[in-house]
């Protein structure tokens, strides 16, 4: 492999896992830029997201949907995007149903008790993965041991479109990650800035008070914000899984941690922060296991942040705010 | 129920008259990752001792064996908890009753306990752990093994063969299928290090050309750009000293979608029916190869292939491959108290302790074996297997 080619590969990786860190990092930054809470449990929605997607390809039949030799034809990306939809608006559910639950009634409490509910949230959800993973996993096909990752199966044909002679590699899957996940963002951005919910949402995230007084609908602004951040955080499981064909009771960990790393590097509460963020994070991890060392690489990653923190507190895209008293 | 009941009152007897059960019933427990992906495999080495117990009649002499089976794993790590097992240490010590320790499953958790329970007096033997540091000076870091006996004496011992031999077993496979460049990796954990510099001092010596080190990160979703840095180096061979829960199943799966034509070694600590299950059995079929400190249960002789069978009855279904280590350290345990027992003393820990030291051709499910003077078995028998449709499938053992 030369060198070009290294680089032009290590992109494409940056950009496909940076792509499915942003959606994540979109579920933590609308949340936080509505209702100012660090939702922990966001990244344990995730996984459930990925559970539900395996429990489907199971149900449906692993094995006749997914016959090697049909691979890659229409019905698979109608499976896909089916997928994507059904994760993605269970997650969007489970989301509202932790706020209405959950938050809801310490929306007045101190913040500290809100963080500390959102972790003990993002346990029992650890817990409900562990458990979903065993027995149930084993009647549709997922294998039987319920703590150890599970084979996702392959969805997309997995052979290389740059030819099989090609060094760089560049699988459907890339592509998918790119054509599903570019259209939810700019959706996001004209939903938020060109429909009167988000210019509600708008509203409520620079003064929540002066919005209500306005006759906006707060509460409902606030389920709408965890409905959507839920889908994009269930779209992205979907995403995640055919990527890395694994999921595990555990990959919302490493997924949370990554996208509220990259909301914060890109300004907590801001969207396209949080898209930039993510990518960005994605980009820095492809390059430092190439060009520095894998046994490096969070250190790397956790260095820029600390860097950009040092000189923009508020992360790349954040607002200088005043703090609230 | 009513034997729950029974149990219960048995429980209240014994708190309320502790000296009286202190005689007449010794503790045997084992502290594994009961929590994580390791499950299943030390299910079957729970079911390996309880098997060992019930041979017995569950007495000795008169001493009635008591078995307790402790998880060192908790649900947010989904592997050994370093807290957990501390915990379960003290507590060994602390149940006056309990005279032997069965654990641990990891080598880095082993750390944790063997100080503990050196100090204490109370023989640990171990079933899976293969560091080698854990007994031999010199292999592991300066202060090892001294710094786990406090009081100088050996109270640990295992019936696995370590590492240094695993990871030369594994290079000189490499070389004879013809492997040129390697590209070593390791999962930074004391077993995942420690195989993996075994490997390496091997390789260098035998002359296969390591074209690159690294360590990975076991909680990361994908290794696909490392992949592509192992690409660029020219490897034929990647050798990964992890495990399952280290995320061996995920390297397996991006070394084949990156387009990397390498073969892939791993060691015992993959050779569990859930490393097939991560890695998806495509990703693994006639290019991984798992070397295996022993053989598959299937291919035990004599007393081994007596286990094999009873175990398939007793529990409708194969044994895992470390179900029989877990079956001879507690056959081995046993077999000291009846030596202490036919002595006409009395079964303590201190007695235990001293008689399982002295365990010398011990016939058992693994053939014939003594403890050596660090307290490791004589048994070097190693397998390499891999993985063919679906199943581990020996494809070579040494002796």
């Amino acid at each position: 492999m030369t060198e070009t080619e290294v680089f032009l590969q290590q992109v494409i990786y940056g950009l496909s896992n940076g792509m499915i860190i942003a959606l994540v990092a979109l579920g933590y930054t609308m949340v936080y830029g509505i209702v100012e809470l660090i939702n922990f449990a966001h990244g344990d929605v995730f996984t459930l997201g990925g559970f539900l997607a395996l429990t489907v390809v199971g149900a449906l039949g692993a094995a006749a949907i997914l016959d090697p030799n049909t691979l890659g034809d229409s019905s698979h990306w109608m499976l896909l995007v089916g997928l994507v939809l059904t994760a993605g608006v269970f997650c969007g559910f489970l989301n509202v149903a932790i706020d209405k639950v959950v938050y809801k009634p310490l929306r007045r409490a101190p913040k500290l008790t809100q963080l500390v509910a959102a972790i003990g949230v993002s346990f029992i959800l650890v817990n409900l993965a562990l458990f979903w993973g065993g027995a149930p996993m084993e009647v549709f096909g997922g294998g039987n041991a319920a703590a150890a990752s599970k084979d996702f199966p392959e969805i997309l044909e997995g052979s290389n479109l740059l030819g099989e002679d090609s060094n760089v590699v560049l699988r459907l899957e890339d592509v998918a990650i790119f054509a599903i996940t570019i259209p939810l963002m700019i959706g996001l951005t004209l939903f938020v800035n060109r429909t009167r919910l988000g210019r509600g949402m708008r509203a409520t995230a620079q003064n929540p008070v002066a919005a209500r007084l306005m006759g906006i609908n707060t509460d409902r602004v606030i389920s709408a914000t965890f409905l959507i951040g839920g889908f994009l955080g269930g779209a992205a499981s979907v995403m995640w899984a055919i990527y890395n064909n694994t999921i595990s009771f555990q990959m919302g960990f490493r997924a949370g941690m990554d996208a509220f790393t990259a909301a914060v590097l890109g300004g907590i509460g801001s969207l396209p922060g949080a898209m930039i963020g993510g990518v960005l994070i994605g980009l820095i991890r492809a390059m430092s296991d190439q060009y520095i060392e894998t046994r490096w690489t969070n250190v790397v990653v956790f260095g820029v942040l600390i860097l950009i923190l040092v000189f923009r507190p508020s992360g790349l895209l954040g607002l200088k705010q005043r703090e609230k008293v | 129920m009513k034997n729950l009941l029974a149990r219960v009152a048995l429980a209240l007897a014994g708190s309320v008259t502790p000296a009286l059960s202190a005689a007449d019933s010794v503790k045997i427990v084992s502290s594994l990752p009961r929590t994580g992906s390791a499950n299943a495999q030390t299910t079957s080495m729970v079911n390996g001792i309880k098997m060992a117990i019930a041979e017995v009649g569950g007495k000795i002499g008169d001493a009635t064996i008591l078995y307790e089976d402790w998880d060192d794993a908790s649900p947010q790590r989904g592997n050994w908890d370093p807290a957990v097992e501390a915990q379960n240490a003290d507590k060994a010590i602390a149940d006056a009753t309990v005279v032997a320790y069965i654990g641990t499953y990891n080598s880095g958790a082993a750390k944790i306990s063997m100080p503990k329970l050196n100090t204490a007096g109370i023989v640990m033997v171990s079933p899976a752990n293969t560091a080698s540091g854990l007994t031999k000076a010199g292999l592991g870091e300066a202060n090892e093994p001294a710094v786990y006996r406090p009081t100088g004496k050996i109270n640990y011992f295992r019936v696995v063969p370590t590492d240094d031999v695993q990871g030369a077993v594994a290079a000189d496979y490499a070389k004879e299928i013809g492997i040129k460049k390697v590209f070593i990796l390791n999962d930074r954990e004391v077993y995942g290090k420690g195989v993996a510099g075994a490997f390496e001092n091997r390789a260098r010596e035998i002359g296969l050309e390591i074209v690159g080190t690294d360590g990975l990160d076991a909680k990361s979703s994908n290794y696909k750009s490392l992949v592509t840095k192992i690409k660029q180096a020219g490897a034929d061979l990647v050798y990964f000293g992890g495990t399952t829960q280290t995320n061996a199943g995920q390297l397996a799966k991006d070394i084949v979608s990156g387009g990397l034509k390498a073969k892939l070694i791993v060691p015992d600590g993959c050779y569990e029916n859930a490393f097939i299950e991560a890695a998806g059995a495509k990703a693994l079929q006639d290019r991984c190869f798992i070397t295996f400190g022993g053989v598959d249960p299937k291919l035990l002789k004599g007393k081994g292939a007596e286990f094999y069978e009873n175990y398939k009855k007793a529990y409708k279904a194969d044994p895992e491959g470390y179900a029989v280590y877990g079956y001879e350290c507690a056959k081995a345990i046993l077999a000291a108290m009846d030596r202490v027992q036919k002595a006409g003393g009395k079964i303590d820990r201190a007695s235990v302790l001293a008689e399982v030291g002295k365990t010398k051709d011990f016939q058992g499910a693994l053939g014939t074996w003594s403890f050596d003077e660090n307290g490791d078995t004589t048994n070097r028998i190693f397998s390499v297997n891999t993985v063919k449709n679906g199943e581990f499938a020996t494809v070579k053992v040494v002796q």
